[in-house]
């Protein structure tokens, strides 16, 4: 069953900068292992319900009680580059 | 040193023994690992991170609470290996990418705190492929590891690095994760005992996440006991870990001695035939045999929809790891590339960072999830979830256990599968159901074959059936007497 993925898009999607050439290479693979997966369309029977959980726990709650958080400088210190507190970052939008 | 079995060689519980018994110190212990290391890391790369200092200071502050009697339990003392996706404060945790080098958590994992509780000695952090997804460890972003008994093969993986270092003698016992296989296929590989517990009875706050419904945590041992004991001092229930079960736990231990007379268990048929190295079908035959000796009742079962869990795994298991790995931008941790803009930033940084397996995953998982296929694929998959569960759950009112090879093979050769992701993704067939399901399942190992490559053999059991899965495993391990140790050619580093 072949499936025609736009992987450009995909790539995109997943905010991963990729070459034409790994582009194709990816779609190909994805094509193959696809085919495979699509296996999972041949389940017979009663539908069953989506199962996310694999044994079925539901909300799990903490108390509203403010607590300590991890401490700020340990984890300024993993910055690539921060400024006054701040994680700093390229701007939004190309501005060259 | 003494002629005979050397102290890298003990158990968990043979070096409590002798440490309680004043015979030697933590820091001995320490001392005899970290050597064992130095003679060994050349051929295995076991480790990312041998952490000297803090393991010594640990072993030291063991020596000192046993000596004013604080005992803190089985693992006190005991040098222990941390598969390097599990958050130790302040000491370096890649997950084995590229886009972290250099991270340095600001807190420890969960089973971090605990095994320090415990009074276990953290030695250093072990090699896996690349956010845990692979069966060899050569998806590793830091160069791959080897098999110490043919170290032209693989350990398995993903915790490869975890079982080469038990394996070896470099640490008296490891913690890895399984989300498909990835305790038990390497532990059968390496020829060492590795498990994964029921789904939410091992907090997972603090390992880097590779599929949320998948993941566990679980020991790598050398003997049964020890794994019931390592597990024993992790598991149980953790406010942090949304997942986490709060309900009553097993009793690991208390069934150890009992044996397997009068019990049912199951072969799975689907897990057999095609695609299984001869000797290892032989052996797991063997020991069925041998279990029916011991007084089991031995009953052949079908599981039909393990025919297609594999296909489900490929859907679920990549989905949930494109989202979960969506944090690694660049921004607030590790690697970032330059960029002009915060989403060209981004993606020259994920790229830059992350390897082949793991841009595949990211990549297939993003597309089953996205507009007009989420149904089809993602959708689907879970819904043969529920399919394998009923087919457990039918299983299990036939049977108290269900058994079957851990690994299709013993461990390949370097290199063999790497370029062929399908025949790579065929290691996890076995161990794959038990994920899905969120069921306990154990790898012992029974045997070699003929060129001396160790065959593990899985015990399943239902949710929260750890004490009937040790049963079982520990009846395995007295009737496979299984004490060959591999033969490492030792060159100091």
């Amino acid at each position: 069953m072949p499936i025609d993925i736009d992987i450009a898009h995909v790539a995109r999607l997943a905010r991963l900068d990729l070459t034409e050439a790994e582009l194709g290479a990816y779609k190909t693979q994805l094509g193959v292992i696809l085919d495979h997966a699509a296996k999972v369309q041949s389940l017979e029977g009663e539908p069953h319900p989506e199962t996310a959980h694999p044994l079925g726990f539901v909300n799990a709650f903490r108390r509203d009680e403010t607590r300590p958080s991890l401490d700020r400088e340990e984890v300024m210190e993993q910055a690539p580059a921060r400024q006054d507190g701040y994680f700093v970052v390229p701007p939004p939008l190309d501005e060259r | 040193m003494s002629t005979g079995p050397q102290l890298h060689d003990l158990t968990i519980v043979g070096a409590g023994e002798r440490l309680r018994s004043g015979d030697v110190t933590s820091v001995d212990l320490l001392e005899a690992a970290l050597d064992r290391a130095h003679r060994t890391e050349a051929q295995l790369h076991a480790f990312l991170t041998l952490d000297r200092e803090g393991a010594g200071a640990a072993s030291q502050a063991a020596d000192a609470d046993l000596a004013i009697g604080r005992d803190r339990g089985p693992l006190h003392g005991i040098p222990m290996a941390l598969k390097d996706n599990m958050c130790t404060r302040g000491l370096e945790t890649t997950a084995s990418s590229q886009i972290l080098a250099g991270y340095r958590p600001p807190y420890d994992a969960t089973v971090v705190t605990r095994l320090r509780d415990a009074g276990a000695v953290i030695i250093g952090k072990t090699n896996l492929d690349e956010f845990a997804m692979g069966s060899s460890t050569e998806n590793s972003g830091y160069g791959s590891s080897y098999n110490p008994w043919d170290i032209t093969r693989v350990p398995g993986g993903s915790s490869g690095g975890s079982a080469a270092a038990v394996a070896a003698g470099s640490a008296f016992g490891a913690l890895g994760s399984d989300t498909g296989g990835s305790i038990r296929q390497p532990a059968s590989l390496s020829g060492i005992v590795g498990l994964k517990p029921t789904y939410g009875t091992v907090s997972r706050y603090g390992l880097i996440a590779f599929a949320s419904s998948l993941d566990q945590i679980g020991p790598l041992s050398k003997s049964v006991t020890d794994a019931a004991l390592t597990l024993g001092a992790i598991w149980g229930h953790d406010p942090l870990d949304a997942t986490s079960y709060s309900g009553a736990y097993p009793d690991l231990t208390a069934d150890l001695d009992k044996g397997v007379s009068g019990m049912r268990i199951g072969v799975v048929s689907e897990l057999a035939g095609e695609g299984y190295e001869a000797a290892v079908e032989s052996a797991v035959q063997e020991m069925v045999g041998d279990l029916a000796g011991a007084g089991a009742e031995i009953v052949e079962v079908s599981l039909p929809t393990f025919e297609i869990a594999l296909s489900a795994y490929y859907l679920i298991a990549p989905a949930e790891a494109s989202a979960n790995l969506a944090r690694f931008d660049g921004i607030r941790y590790g690697h970032r590339a330059p960029g002009a803009s915060t989403e060209a930033m981004m993606a020259r940084t994920r790229a830059e960072g992350f390897g082949p397996e793991v841009t595949r995953r990211i990549l297939l998982g993003t597309y089953a999830l996205s507009a007009g296929y989420y149904d089809a694929f993602y959708g689907q998959a879970q819904r043969v979830r529920a399919a394998i569960q009923d087919d457990f759950a039918r299983a299990y009112r036939r049977v108290d256990a269900l058994v079957s090879p851990t690994s299709p093979t013993v461990a390949f050769k370097a290199g063999d599968r790497v370029d062929d992701p399908l025949a790579m993704y065929l290691s996890d067939i076995c161990t794959i159901p038990s994920n899905l399901s969120g069921h306990p399942a154990i790898s012992v190992p029974i045997g070699v074959d003929d060129q001396s490559l160790p065959i593990g053999f899985q015990v399943m059991a239902p949710a929260l059936g750890e004490q009937v899965m040790f049963r079982v495993a520990a009846e395995v391990e007295r009737l496979a007497a299984f004490t060959a140790r591999p033969v490492i050619a030792e060159v100091a580093s």
